[in-house]
């Protein structure tokens, strides 16, 4: 049998650093997607609080702690990262977990960089910590969560850490070549 | 311009595709050929104005929308979930 080396999504291309700004890989221990069946929204919320502590997010926004997050993906969807889950009845899953990269972008200047690549009001009377969204990073599809002041934590399609590290590579010169000017 | 999606607030254009006229969600009832499903398959209105299209929200959350909108000023009326009767 095959010896294979074990890799995170962003071996080799992160951490990096710019001005105040940096951005670095999160290692997501389990993701599962979670999606309740029609009229079971509230069961499902019920038993996933009983699972990880946390309900089932509504659209924008996310749930739980750090350790056991749950955030909102789309109409009748949800992600839980961190921590592994037993069957919900009620509720279609599936594990997502080596399917998606997940990175943090922190620093005071990490709003005006991810300004340049997602194409929502960032501004924090529209997106405040505890808030989630799907969006595009550039030309990716993306789930984007703000989970502080300076912190924004971003997941992509796993074959596309590369490009996302690059593309955010490249706004942080930028913010860092402007400040410099 | 901005398409006020019902769950995520209002988002740039590059994140949605248009997919034409709204009469592409009502499916006739029935399988016998009739007016209506010509209609379904084949014809669309092209107004020069206030019109209601498919659009989908694929760069967000992957919902279908029926977007009012006027294709000559392109100002957006609403928008509303395909998914919820949006007749």
């Amino acid at each position: 049998m095959a010896n294979l080396t074990k890799k995170t999504a962003f071996d080799g291309l992160l951490p990096i650093t710019k001005g105040d700004v940096t951005l670095s890989e999160i290692t997501v221990d389990t993701i599962t997607w979670v999606a309740p069946c029609k009229g079971k929204a509230a069961a499902v919320s019920k038993a996933l609080d009983k699972q990880i502590g946390a309900a089932l997010p509504g659209p924008n926004r996310m749930t739980g702690s750090d350790d056991a997050r749950a955030v909102w993906t789309g109409p009748d969807q949800a992600f839980v990262l961190g921590k592994p889950l037993k069957p919900i009845t009620g509720a279609a899953m599936a594990d997502q977990t080596s399917a998606w990269a997940a990175c943090a972008l922190e620093g005071d200047h990490a709003a005006e960089v991810l300004a340049r690549l997602v194409p929502i009001d960032l501004r924090d009377d529209t997106f405040a910590v505890g808030h989630a969204a799907r969006t595009v990073l550039g030309h990716m599809n993306c789930v984007l969560m703000r989970t502080g002041v300076a912190r924004y934590e971003i997941m992509v399609f796993r074959s596309m850490a590369s490009t996302c590290a690059h593309e955010i590579a490249r706004a942080m010169r930028m913010v860092v070549a402007r400040a410099d000017a | 311009m901005q398409i006020p999606c019902p769950l995520c607030g209002p988002r740039d254009l590059r994140e949605f595709s248009v997919r034409g006229h709204a009469l592409g969600a009502k499916r006739p009832e029935g399988e016998t050929w009739s007016v209506d499903w010509d209609d379904f398959i084949h014809n669309r209105d092209n107004p020069a104005g206030r019109t209601e299209e498919l659009w989908f929200h694929g760069g967000g959350c992957s919902a279908w929308l029926i977007v009012d909108r006027d294709t000559v000023t392109h100002e957006v009326f609403g928008a509303r979930l395909a998914s919820e009767g949006g007749q």
